[in-house]
C-alpha cells in the first residue's frame, strides 16, 4: 500500500503547479482548489485507515534501502495529524474563495497554499533528518510568500520578521543536522535511534539543545516566540488561519518526534527544559493576549500558550503524557483555525478586530456569536468539549507524573484564557455597539459560513464522541515511545536488500 | 585542516551573530547570508575533512579503502547551499519592498505590528491590493 503514502505529496504538488498556470482564471482556479483539497482530504482519510489498520506504513524512495535511501514513513502520529492539517486547510481554501481578493489570487494565492500544505505534508511524513529540512524549506518558502502578497505596511514589517527568525531557526537546524552527521554518520531516524545511544551523551546533549532551539523557534515555544505574534496578525484572514492551523504544529511533531526517537538518553536534562519552556510557554502566551485589545492578536498569542500544554505532555515523557499532546495537537488545530476564521466573520460584520470598535454582533447576528462560543469555550476547556478533555488528559498526565508546579500553571491558564475568551464575548458580541449603525456587509457569503460549521462541529464532535480519538491518540503515543517498532518498520521493508549492500557509506 | 576550518566556521558565526544585532535591515540580510555560509562550511567539515581520496571502488576490489571522502555532506550542503540561495534572493527582494513600504532602514523603526492597538485596516476586509507598482503603499494604520 505504498501509494497511499504518496498521494499526500503528489496531489498538493500537482496542483499547486497547475494551479499557477491557472491562476488567472479565477472560477476555475476555485472549483480546481476545493476539488484537490476534497480529494487530498481523502487521500489522508485513506492514509489513517491504512496505517491504523496494517500498522506502521514505509516506501523507500527509488527502493534504496533504509540507512542509505530516503524513506517515507507514516504512523499513527504522523497520519493523524495529517488528516487533521488537511482538514482545516480544506475549509480555508473553501473560505479563502470568497475572502481573498482577485490581486492575491492573481500573484498565485492558491498554488501557494497547496505548496505550504506538500511542505507540511512532507514534513510530517519523512523519516530522515536532511529531508526534514528540506520539507521545512518548502514550507517556509510559501509561507514568506502568502504572508506578503500584499505590500501593506504590516504585512511587510511582520514579514521581516518572520523571515529574518525563522532563516534563523534553519540555520540552527542545518547546524544540528551537520553536527549529528559527524557524530553518528547517518541522517535517518531510525538509524540514529540505533546510534545514538553508543555516543557520548553530552555531545549528543548539545546537539539535542540545538535540535531545540530550531524547533521551538518554530513551534513558538517560551523564549523564542516573538515572531508569532508580531507577525500571525498581518496577512488576510485565511493565511492567518491556515498559519494558526499548520506552521507551529510541524514544529511541535517535529519536536515530539526527535525527543522521544533519538534524544532519550538523558531525559532529566533535555526534558526537564522542556518542561520549563512549556510551562512559562503556557502563562507568557496568556498574559499576553489579555494585555491584547485586538481579536486577531488575542488569538495568536493564545496560540503560544497553548503550543505549551502540547509540549507539557512531551516533556513528561510518559504514555499519558504523550497521549495528551496528541489530542491536544489535533483537538487544537481545529479550534485554533476556527476561531481565526470566526475572527474574520466578525470583523466583516463589525468592521474592525478591535474590541474598542466592536460591539452589539450578538444581537445582529446571534449565530455567530453561538458558532463562536464553541471553539472559544474549547480552548479555554469548557466541558463536555474537546478542549476539555485534552486539558483534563494533560492534568492527569501532569500529576501522575509528580510535576505539580508545571499543573498548577496548567490549570491556572485555562481561567485565564476562559477570561480572555469572555473578554472577547463581551466585547464583540454581547456590549452595545459604541457608535450606532456601523454594523456593515448585511449577509454573510455561504462559502464563509459552511467552513466554520464544519469545523464547529467536528469540535463539537471530538467531544461529545471523544473516546475514537482517545484511543487514537493513546495507540499513537504507545507507537511513538517504541522506538523498536518504528525501527523494526523501517529496516524490515528491506531487508534483504540490506545485505546486498553491506559496507558502502559508513 | 579541521581547526582552520572550525576557527573559520566560529569567525562566520559571530560576524553574523553581530550584523543580526544590528539595526539596518541590510546587515540584518548580510548577517543571515554569513550564517548560512558557516553552517553549510559546518556541515562540510562536519565528518572530517579527507584529501585526495575519492569513494571509488578501484577495479580490484570490492569495496572502498578505508580513509575516503565522505560524499554525503557535500550533497547536503549542495542542497542547503541552493536552498539559502533562493531564500536569500526573496529576502533581498523582501527588505526592498519594505524600504518602499516604510522608507526605512531602521529596524528599530518596525515596532508597528508589535505595539498594542488596531491591525491596520487593510487587512481587514477583502481589497483588491495593486501589486505591481509598490510605491509607498500609505494605507497602513
Amino acid at each position: 500500500m505504498g501509494w497511499t503514502l504518496f498521494l499526500p505529496l503528489l496531489i498538493p504538488l500537482s496542483t499547486g503547479i497547475v494551479l499557477f498556470g491557472l491562476r488567472r482564471r479565477r472560477r476555475l482556479v476555485h472549483t480546481l482548489a476545493i476539488t484537490a483539497s476534497t480529494l487530498l482530504l481523502a487521500s489522508a482519510a485513506l492514509l489513517l485507515f491504512v496505517v491504523q489498520r496494517d500498522g506502521i506504513q514505509v516506501v523507500a524512495l527509488g527502493t534504496w534501502p533504509a540507512p542509505y535511501g530516503i524513506v517515507l514513513v507514516a504512523d499513527l502520529l504522523s497520519a493523524s495529524l495529517l488528516l487533521v492539517c488537511v482538514l482545516v486547510s480544506w475549509a480555508t481554501v473553501i473560505y479563502a474563495t470568497t475572502w481573498i481578493d482577485p490581486g492575491r489570487e492573481r500573484a498565485g494565492f492558491y498554488s501557494l497554499v497547496f505548496i505550504l500544505l506538500l511542505g507540511v505534508n512532507g514534513a510530517f511524513l519523512t523519516g530522515d533528518l536532511f529531508n526534514l529540512y528540506v520539507w521545512f524549506e518548502v514550507t517556509l518558502m510559501a509561507s514568506f510568500v502568502l504572508l506578503v502578497l500584499g505590500v501593506e505596511r504590516g504585512e511587510v514589517e511582520g514579514g521581516i520578521k518572520y523571515v529574518s527568525l525563522n532563516l534563523i531557526a534553519s540555520a540552527f537546524f542545518l547546524s544540528a543536522t551537520g553536527i549529528l552527521y559527524g557524530l553518528a554518520g547517518t541522517l535517518n531516524l531510525a538509524d540514529l535511534s540505533q546510534v545514538l545511544p553508543s555516543i557520548d551523551s553530552h555531545l549528543v546533549n548539545l546537539v539535542a539543545v540545538l535540535f531545540g532551539i530550531a524547533f521551538g523557534i518554530k513551534a513558538g515555544l517560551f523564549p523564542l516566540f516573538f515572531w508569532l505574534p508580531a507577525s500571525y496578525h498581518t496577512p488576510p484572514v485565511p493565511v492567518s488561519a491556515l498559519f494558526a492551523g499548520l506552521l507551529t504544529k510541524v514544529g511541535v511533531y517535529a519536536l515530539i518526534r526527535v525527543f522521544t526517537l533519538l534524544f532519550r538518553q538523558d531525559p532529566d536534562w533535555t526534558h526537564g527544559i522542556l518542561l520549563a519552556c512549556s510551562a512559562l510557554t503556557m502563562l507568557t502566551g496568556v498574559l499576553g493576549a489579555l494585555v491584547q485589545q485586538d481579536i486577531r492578536r488575542i488569538l495568536s498569542f493564545h496560540i503560544v500558550s497553548q503550543i505549551g500544554y502540547m509540549v507539557f505532555g512531551l516533556a513528561l515523557l510518559t504514555p499519558l503524557g504523550l497521549a495528551s499532546s496528541v489530542f491536544y495537537l489535533i483537538h487544537h488545530i481545529v479550534v485554533k483555525t476556527n476561531l481565526f476564521l470566526i475572527g474574520g466573520l466578525v470583523e466583516r460584520v463589525g468592521r474592525s478586530s478591535s474590541l474598542d470598535r466592536l460591539g452589539g454582533i450578538f444581537r445582529a447576528r446571534a449565530w455567530l456569536g453561538i458558532v463562536f462560543l464553541i471553539p472559544a469555550f474549547s480552548l479555554a476547556g469548557i466541558p463536555p468539549l474537546s478542549g476539555f478533555i485534552a486539558k483534563l488528559l494533560v492534568v492527569r498526565a501532569g500529576l501522575d507524573a509528580g510535576a505539580y508546579l508545571a499543573t498548577a500553571v496548567a490549570v491556572a491558564v485555562g481561567l485565564l484564557t476562559l477570561m480572555s475568551m469572555l473578554k472577547i464575548w463581551n466585547e464583540a458580541f454581547w456590549k452595545d455597539p459604541p457608535t450606532s449603525g456601523v454594523l456593515g456587509d448585511p449577509n454573510i457569503p455561504i462559502r464563509l459560513v459552511v467552513p466554520v460549521l464544519v469545523l464547529a462541529a467536528v469540535t463539537l464532535l471530538l467531544g461529545l464522541l471523544a473516546e475514537p480519538l482517545l484511543d487514537l491518540s493513546t495507540q499513537a503515543a504507545e507507537q511513538v515511545l517504541d522506538a523498536d517498532a518504528y525501527r523494526a518498520a523501517v529496516f524490515g521493508l528491506h531487508s534483504s536488500l540490506e545485505n546486498l549492500t553491506g559496507g558502502g557509506v559508513p | 585542516m579541521e581547526i582552520l576550518f572550525a576557527l573559520m566556521v566560529g569567525t562566520l558565526y559571530g560576524c553574523a551573530l553581530y550584523l543580526l544585532l544590528r539595526r539596518s535591515i541590510v546587515k540584518l540580510l548580510i548577517g543571515l547570508i554569513l550564517l548560512g555560509n558557516g553552517t553549510n562550511l559546518l556541515i562540510f567539515s562536519g565528518s572530517g575533512l579527507v584529501r585526495g581520496r575519492p569513494p571509488l571502488v578501484p577495479v580490484d576490489a570490492t569495496s572502498v579503502p578505508a580513509p575516503y571522502a565522505d560524499p554525503l555532506p557535500q550533497a547536503l550542503i549542495l542542497t542547503a547551499i541552493v536552498i539559502s540561495f533562493g531564500v536569500l534572493v526573496y529576502a533581498v527582494a523582501l527588505i526592498y519592498r519594505t524600504y518602499r513600504a516604510l522608507a526605512t532602514d531602521d529596524l528599530d523603526n518596525l515596532t508597528s505590528t508589535d505595539r498594542l492597538g488596531e491591525v491596520p485596516a487593510t487587512a481587514h476586509v477583502a481589497v483588491e491590493v495593486p501589486l505591481q507598482p509598490i510605491h509607498g503603499s500609505g494605507k497602513g494604520g
